[in-house]
């Protein structure tokens, strides 16, 4: 087998827009975007125009020394937008370190993300407030987080009957990629949330490659196949194709809402950029790879679509351009502006309750940066 | 005061029971916990009284078991996990150390993850490979986490409720040589604070430090001492992180003489930060250097040997020896 060629992603795919934008119909899913309207497909590409102009803005301050790193996902918006915008306010979604377009729909702030490759936090936002989790840089660490949490979803509706389900109910999303579904949490993840029936999806992100590895030496089979392992649903869906996204991640969440267990989704999409800033793609891929995958950008298709069905004017794009470069200019200007965390705050979020330890090095960390004050000011008077 | 003779493994098992009694939201899961009540039958029964949700007889994995108890603790569950063997904890080392220890820190005091777990810990018991060892030391070199290890049925009683209430997440270690021992629990007067260390045994010419296991040879060492002439002051340290200098300091400020005993290999073990500190706090106290008695810089031998490999009376008395003759 060789790192050069790919199978033609769209066999064996669900997609309901192709990469010239033209819908597709298919009679298990449409039924589940019946909804989406000229105005809601409007909304999800100015979500992903968005993302987009968001992460281009995070590279820019990466590469002007204002981030330590940036993880781009150019290439990966309709697979985050779709799943996301898929979502309830309810559901609890347990993110990969690369999900700024899945944390858009969660109206977490895009500069507050910033705060974490700033240097100024680990977490970056209360994960509370968006039902968002924080980014978990240990890759696959997430994932036993989330079947646990949907674990505790279902005792907290333990006796409800189908009808609260469907209508109330909570459900889980676990992102991860290919990268990490090598990694045994995953595979734990998914024996307990099988064992349990939790209801969580499973949100693969297959962007074909692991920094340097291609996905073919992840795994000798398409990850959807892995579910039948565990003994659910697996399910491939053009990650690049926000519709089809959006689609099958509300059947598997309505799924999972009902009791019915978990979903594994492989969205299949490209990582047109770098796995981070750190990276350099040149040294292990071809250029023709990349430039095979521009024809299947998400935002051209979906623009496509727009136009050609007109569903959304000139003036449409060019306000969506002005807002983003409106959000870019605030993204940069709040994440300059953040104050300085102190080291003396970290010693207070080591433990909830009182610690001899921490008390007795705070103690000495304050005392010792304080005599350095007491010098200034000697040298000063003196 | 009401007490009761409890061995050791049954008053986890009564304290289990009262935890569970008292928070709708804790829940016990590991493997073969429920059905079975566990291999040391330490959660024996509980099932029946609180049911399989409450009591979770898990698929075997181990990241699992300490990965859906984070998970379950954000939603605000207070899981209490159980590992089977000390050996079989390193499958869920990634998740205790870079997830359950930093959740705190990484939500920058919002939320924790008040996860308890549970381990049996500790050699001679003439067991096979992993089922013998002392990963303490790997545990308390982890900011966020909390370790304790109770000696005796009063404290075990009272310390698996003590950790279950604490916001922190706690690594319990149960010196499972000793789940037999028995011994008077009062079930209505508290155990001290779970993070104070214990004079157990007041003496003024030498104290022992240890905790789990080792405490009842500590005692023993201490009354053959007493032949000897030597009055020895035992502690029982019960917290292993964060370990309670005061107590340790204020008894080698009276006897000047420390030794400290554990069954974790000696090097880069408890007894050398306990060295360091009492050094650092009390060194004109010390009349001799501070002697760590533990286990050889090996893997944990097989059991045929590991009589020789442990800490025991004589080896504490032999330090107790060397300190005297400094």
């Amino acid at each position: 087998m060789t790192d050069t060629v790919h199978e033609p992603l769209e066999q064996a795919l669900i997609q309901l827009l192709t990469p010239e934008g033209e819908r597709r119909s298919h009679t298990e899913y449409d039924s589940y975007i019946q909804d989406v309207d000229a105005e809601m497909l409007r909304g999800f590409y100015r979500d992903m125009a968005l993302t987009r102009r968001f992460d281009k803005e995070a590279t820019a301050l990466q590469r002007q020394g204002q981030l330590a790193l940036w993880v781009p996902l150019r290439g990966q918006e309709a697979a985050q937008i779709g799943s996301g915008r898929a979502t309830r306010p309810t559901d609890y979604i347990f993110p990969t370190y690369r999900e700024h377009g899945v944390a858009l729909t969660r109206n977490v702030d895009f500069p507050q993300m910033l705060r974490i490759f700033r240097g100024i936090s680990n977490g970056g936002w209360d994960p509370r407030e968006n039902n968002f989790h924080m980014y978990t840089m240990v890759l696959a660490a997430q994932m036993p987080h989330a079947t646990g949490y949907a674990m505790a979803v279902q005792r907290d509706q333990a006796g409800w009957d189908a009808e609260r389900l469907a209508k109330d109910g909570e459900a889980v999303v676990a992102y991860f990629g290919d990268g990490s579904s090598t990694e045994g949490e995953v595979h734990e993840s998914m024996v307990f949330a099988a064992s349990f029936n939790a209801p969580v999806v499973f949100f693969c992100q297959n962007n074909q490659w692991a920094i340097s590895v291609p996905f073919h030496v992840q795994s000798k089979v398409p990850l959807a196949d892995r579910a039948a392992g565990y003994g659910f649903p697996g399910i491939r869906v053009d990650g690049n194709d926000v519709l089809a996204v959006l689609a099958v991640t509300r059947w598997a969440l309505d799924r999972a809402r009902r009791g019915e267990g978990p979903v594994l989704i492989e969205a299949v999409t490209y990582r047109m950029s770098a796995h981070t800033t750190a990276d350099d793609p040149t040294k292990y891929r071809l250029g023709a790879e990349e430039e095979s995958w521009v024809g299947r950008d998400p935002l051209t298709r979906l623009e496509k679509h727009l136009r050609d069905n007109n569903l959304a004017d000139e003036a449409f794009f060019e306000r969506v351009v002005t807002d983003g470069n409106e959000m870019a200019a605030r993204v940069r200007e709040e994440a300059m502006a953040f104050p300085d965390p102190s080291l003396a705050q970290s010693f207070a979020n080591v433990y909830a309750e009182a610690h001899p330890l921490i008390q007795e090095e705070l103690k000495w960390h304050l005392e010792y940066e304080a005599g350095f004050a007491d010098t200034t000011e000697e040298g000063a008077t003196r | 005061m009401s007490t009761t003779t409890m061995t050791l493994a049954k008053a986890i098992n009564a304290g289990l029971d009262k935890v569970l009694a008292g928070n709708p939201k804790s829940l016990l899961i590991g493997e073969d916990i429920g059905r079975l009540g566990g291999v040391y039958r330490i959660t024996d029964g509980l099932i029946d009284t609180y049911g399989a949700d409450r009591v979770i007889d898990s698929p075997l994995g181990e990241a699992g078991i300490v990965g859906t108890s984070i998970g379950m603790a954000m939603r605000g569950y207070a899981p209490i996990a159980e590992i089977q063997f000390d050996g079989f904890v390193f499958p869920a080392f990634n998740q205790i150390t870079t997830q359950l220890a930093k959740m705190r820190a990484r939500s920058e005091g919002r939320f924790g993850a008040p996860v308890v777990i549970r381990i049996p810990y500790g050699g001679g018991i003439g067991s096979i490979e992993h089922h013998s060892e002392s990963p303490e030391a790997l545990f308390a070199h982890t900011a966020g986490l909390r370790i304790m290890a109770p000696s005796n049925a009063h404290d075990a009683y009272w310390m698996i409720q003590q950790a279950a209430a604490c916001q922190d997440p706690v690594i319990f270690f149960e010196p499972k040589r000793r789940y037999w021992l028995k011994g008077e629990v009062d079930t209505q007067n508290p155990a001290a604070d779970a993070f104070k260390a214990q004079v157990i045994r007041p003496g003024e010419d030498a104290t022992i430090v240890t905790y789990g296991p080792l405490v009842p040879v500590a005692l023993a060492a201490a009354e053959a001492a007493l032949e000897d002439g030597r009055s020895v002051e035992v502690i029982d340290l019960r917290s292993v992180s964060p370990i309670d200098f005061d107590t340790i300091t204020e008894s080698v400020e009276k006897t000047g003489r420390l030794i400290v005993t554990h069954e974790a290999p000696t090097f880069g073990g408890i007894g050398g930060e306990i060295a360091a500190r009492v050094s650092e706090r009390a060194f004109l106290s010390l009349e001799a250097p501070v002697i760590r008695l533990g286990g050889f810089h090996m893997p944990y031998p097989v059991a045929k040997v590991e009589e020789q490999y442990l800490p025991d009376i004589d080896k504490v008395l032999e330090a107790l020896d060397r300190s005297f003759a400094y």
